[in-house]
C-alpha cells in the first residue's frame, strides 16, 4: 500500500491551539523499582493531538507507542507506573482536566465518553456468548443510564450502519461475523458515544490487505463526518502516510521526529524517520535502495547518556554520545514550522554546548 | 528486614538533586547493584514470614512438647480446677491435669494428623485431577466419575463410622481416613484448570516440538498449577486438624493419645464454660485459631510469590503502599517522581 492513495484526504495541520489531547513531560516506568530497577520506558514525552486531527504514531517493535497511548489513558497493565507528566484533556466546551489527576469514578466516566479506545486485537474483545447489539447497547447505558434499552438497540442499529454493516446483524453473536465485521462492531462500539478522542492500537494488523484498506478508509471517512480525533498506532508506516495528517515517528520511548505525513514521507529530517522509509518500496517514483536498519533497537534498561539512536546511525558524530538531542525545529529553511526533530544535526547549539564542533546537515535529511 | 533498607536507599535517591544541566544533558545513570542474594525470595513476603515462624513454632512443639512438658498430661493432682498460676500456666482440669502439659504434648497429633492427612491427599488429588485434565476421553471420564463420588460422600460421618470400626485408632488411622475423603475437591479444580492450560498456545507449541507426554505435565503444565496445588495442600491440612478436633470433640478417636480436640472434648463435657473454667479451654482455641491462620498466611505468601507477574508488587505491598502505587489493571497509578525534566 502506498501513498498514491485515492482516499483524497486532504494534507492538513490543525492549529495547535486547539488541542483536544495535551500530553506533557509523561515518563513511565515498567517495575516498581525493588527487585530490579524500574526500566524507564518513557521518558518525558510530549505530544499533542489537535481537534479533528488524525495523529499516526510509529517506529519500531518495543519503542513505546502503544506504552504511550496506554499511559495517557491509564490503562498500562502492572507492573506499569506513570512517575511523571501532565495529559490535559479539552472537552467541547473548553474544559481542560488532566487525566492523570482524575480519580477512579471520575476515569470512569471519563472513558469511551471522551476517549474510546479499539485495541491491538479487537476482534477478540466481543464477549462470545452475547449478540452484538446487546454488547454495543450495554456500553451506551452504562454511561447514559437514562437511555431505555430500546433507545440504545437503534442507537447500536445506527451505528452499525455507520461502520458499512448491516443493522440485522445486531442479533448475530460474534462466531457468525467475520474478523472484518468484528473489528469494526469494536470500531462502531468505540463511537457509540460520540468520543473526542479515537486511539486505535493497530486496528488493522490482524487483517488482510483488503480489509485494512477498508477499515482505514471507513475511519478517514467517518472522521470527516463526525469530527473526532484519532491517534493511530501501527507499525506499517505506508498505511499512516495514507490515513494521517501527522506522524510521530517514536524510537527507544522518545519521540525524534513529528511533523506532517507528507512532510515525513518526502522530506525526513530524522535519520531514524528516513532509515525506516527506507524499508519499504514505493509504488512510483525512482527506483531506490531498500536499506532497512542495521542493529535492534538499544535496550532500555541500559541507557546510558547520549542519542539512542547513534550505534545505528549512518550520520553520527562524536557528540551523539555525548548529549540526549532535544526536540527542535529542523536547521533547513523553509520547513513547516510546526515541525521538529530531535537529533543533533539539526541542534548546532546543543553540540556547541558541549564543546564539539556541530556539523551540517547531511543532504539525505535535508531533502527540499 | 530488606525491605525497609531498601526504601532508606530509594529515599536517598530521590533527595540527591538532579544532575542534568538544562542543556538536556543526561548523565548515565549508574545501575543500582541488586540487592542481597535473590534465593528465599518467598521469605522476603511479610505475610509468608508470619505464617511460617507461627507454623515453625508449632512444628518445634509438635517435636519437643512432650519433652519439655512440665507435667505428665494424664497425671491427676490435688489442683482442681485452678486457674492459670505459676505452677500451672494454664491452670488446671477438674481432674487436676495440667493444661500447659495437655495442650503442648497435643500438638504432636495435630500436626502429624494435619501434614500426613494434607500430603496425603494432594498426591491423589494432583495424579488424579493432571492426569483426568490431560488425557481427556475415558480416562477423564472414569477419573471424574470417581472424584465426584468421593466428592458426594458425607466427609464427617464416614470418618466418625470408620474410626468407630476400627478396633484401634491412631493418629495415623485418622489421617488416612480424612486423606481418601478429602481429595476429590482439589483433583476437580485441578482438572478443570489443566483442561485450560492443556489448550494453551505453550502446550500446544510444546507438543508440535515433540516433547514427551511426561515432561510436558511436569515442566509445562505443573508450575501453572503450583498456587492451587499449594492452596489446596493448606487447606486440605487445614479440613484435616479441624476434623481430628471434631472427632476428638465429640468423643471418637484417638484414645488415649492427647490433642487439642480431647482437651476441648473434657472442657465440655465437664461444663467448663459454665463453670468459668476459661483457661481450659481458650488456649486449645487459640492454638487451632492461630493454626490456621498461619496456613492461610503461607497460602497468601504462596500466591503472591508463584505469579512472576505479582511477585514483585507481593513482596514490596509494604513499600508501594507507601508510595500511594495500588497496581491495577484499568488504573494506572500515578506518582510524581520522574527525576529529569526537559521543558
Amino acid at each position: 500500500m502506498t501513498l498514491t492513495s485515492p482516499l483524497g484526504h486532504t494534507q492538513k495541520l490543525t492549529s495547535a491551539s486547539d488541542p483536544v489531547l495535551e500530553i506533557k513531560n509523561l515518563s513511565v516506568d515498567y517495575g516498581y523499582g525493588y527487585d530490579d530497577d524500574p526500566v524507564h520506558v518513557l521518558r518525558q514525552v510530549s505530544l499533542t493531538l489537535g481537534r479533528g486531527e488524525v495523529l499516526g504514531l510509529a517506529g519500531e517493535s518495543g519503542c513505546g507507542k502503544s506504552t504511550l497511548a496506554y499511559a495517557a489513558t491509564r490503562l498500562l497493565p502492572p507492573p506499569g507506573l506513570i512517575t511523571g507528566g501532565e495529559v490535559h484533556f479539552t472537552d467541547r466546551d473548553g474544559r481542560t482536566t488532566d487525566i492523570l489527576r482524575l480519580n477512579d469514578a471520575q476515569l470512569r466516566a471519563s472513558r469511551w465518553q471522551d476517549l474510546a479506545i479499539v485495541f491491538q486485537g479487537a476482534m477478540n474483545s466481543l464477549n462470545p456468548v452475547f449478540r452484538i447489539g446487546r454488547q454495543i447497547a450495554d456500553g451506551i447505558r452504562a454511561h447514559r443510564p437514562e437511555v431505555s434499552q430500546k433507545e440504545a438497540l437503534e442507537r447500536s442499529a445506527e451505528l452499525l450502519e455507520l461502520v458499512g454493516i448491516s443493522p440485522d446483524r445486531l442479533r448475530s453473536y460474534p462466531h457468525q461475523l467475520s474478523g472484518g465485521m468484528r473489528q469494526r462492531v469494536m470500531i462502531a462500539m468505540a463511537l457509540a458515544l460520540d468520543p473526542q478522542v479515537l486511539i486505535m492500537d493497530e486496528p488493522t494488523t490482524a487483517l488482510d490487505v483488503v480489509m485494512q484498506r477498508q477499515i482505514v478508509e471507513q475511519i478517514a471517512e467517518l472522521r470527516e463526518r463526525l469530527g473526532f480525533s484519532v491517534i493511530f498506532i501501527t507499525h506499517d508506516v505506508s498505511l499512516l502516510i495514507e490515513i494521517a495528517d501527522r506522524i510521530a515517528i517514536m524510537y527507544a520511548g522518545e519521540i525524534v521526529e513529528d511533523a506532517a505525513a507528507l512532510d515525513v514521507y518526502q522530506r525526513p529530517r530524522h535519520p531514524y524517520s528516513s532509515a525506516l522509509l527506507h524499508s519499504f518500496p514505493p509504488l512510483r517514483g525512482p527506483r531506490r535502495e531498500l536499506t532497512g536498519i542495521p542493529g535492534s533497537p538499544p535496550d532500555l534498561s541500559r541507557l546510558g547518556a547520549g542519542c539512542p539512536f547513534r550505534d545505528r546511525c549512518a550520520f553520527a558524530f562524536d557528540a551523539c554520545a555525548k548529549v540526549n538531542p532535544e526536540l527542535v525545529f529542523p536547521n533547513v529553511p523553509g520547513d513547516d514550522p510546526r515541525r521538529s526533530v530531535a537529533c543533533l544535526r539539526h541542534d548546532p547549539a546543543a553540540v556547541r554546548a558541549v564543546g564539539e564542533e556541530p556539523l551540517p546537515v547531511p543532504a539525505e535529511l535535508s531533502a527540499r | 528486614m530488606t525491605i525497609d533498607t531498601s526504601i532508606v536507599e530509594e529515599g536517598e535517591e530521590l533527595a540527591r538533586p538532579s544532575q542534568a544541566p538544562a542543556t538536556g544533558v543526561v548523565t548515565a545513570a549508574p545501575r543500582r547493584s541488586s540487592r542481597g542474594p535473590r534465593k528465599f525470595l518467598f521469605l522476603r513476603n511479610s505475610k509468608a514470614i508470619t505464617g511460617m515462624a507461627i507454623l515453625g513454632f508449632f512444628l518445634l512443639i509438635a517435636v519437643i512438647g512432650p519433652y519439655i512438658a512440665p507435667y505428665d498430661p494424664s497425671a491427676r493432682s490435688d489442683d482442681i480446677l485452678q486457674p492459670p498460676s505459676w505452677e500451672h500456666w494454664f491452670g488446671t482440669t477438674h481432674l487436676g491435669q495440667d493444661v500447659f502439659s495437655q495442650i503442648l504434648v497435643g500438638t504432636r497429633g495435630v500436626i502429624v494428623v494435619g501434614f500426613v492427612a494434607g500430603i496425603l491427599a494432594t498426591t491423589i488429588g494432583v495424579i488424579v485431577g493432571v492426569t483426568a485434565g490431560y488425557v481427556g476421553g475415558l480416562g477423564d471420564e472414569s477419573l471424574s466419575v470417581l472424584a465426584n463420588v468421593f466428592l458426594v460422600i458425607p466427609q464427617l460421618p464416614l470418618i466418625i463410622l470408620i474410626a468407630g470400626q476400627l478396633p484401634t485408632v491412631g493418629g495415623v488411622t485418622v489421617a488416612l481416613v480424612i486423606a481418601i475423603t478429602g481429595w476429590a475437591w482439589g483433583a476437580r479444580v485441578l482438572r478443570a484448570q489443566t483442561l485450560s492450560l492443556r489448550r494453551r498456545d505453550f502446550v500446544e507449541a510444546a507438543r508440535a516440538n515433540g516433547e514427551r507426554t511426561w515432561r510436558i505435565i511436569t515442566a509445562e503444565i505443573l508450575p501453572n498449577l503450583t498456587a492451587i496445588i499449594a492452596a489446596g495442600f493448606v487447606g486440605t491440612v487445614a479440613f484435616a486438624v479441624l476434623s481430628l478436633i471434631t472427632l476428638s470433640f465429640i468423643g471418637i478417636g484417638i484414645t488415649g493419645e492427647w490433642n487439642w480436640g480431647t482437651v476441648l472434648y473434657q472442657a465440655q463435657s465437664q461444663l467448663a464454660l459454665q463453670r468459668g473454667a476459661w483457661w481450659w479451654f481458650v488456649p486449645a482455641g487459640l492454638c487451632i485459631a492461630l493454626l490456621g491462620m498461619s496456613l492461610t498466611l503461607i497460602n497468601f505468601g504462596i500466591d503472591e510469590f508463584v505469579n512472576p507477574r505479582l511477585r514483585s508488587t507481593g513482596l514490596n505491598a509494604k513499600s508501594l503502599r507507601k508510595r500511594g502505587i495500588r497496581p491495577r489493571i484499568g488504573f494506572t497509578p500515578v506518582v510524581y517522581e520522574a527525576k529529569e525534566d526537559r521543558s
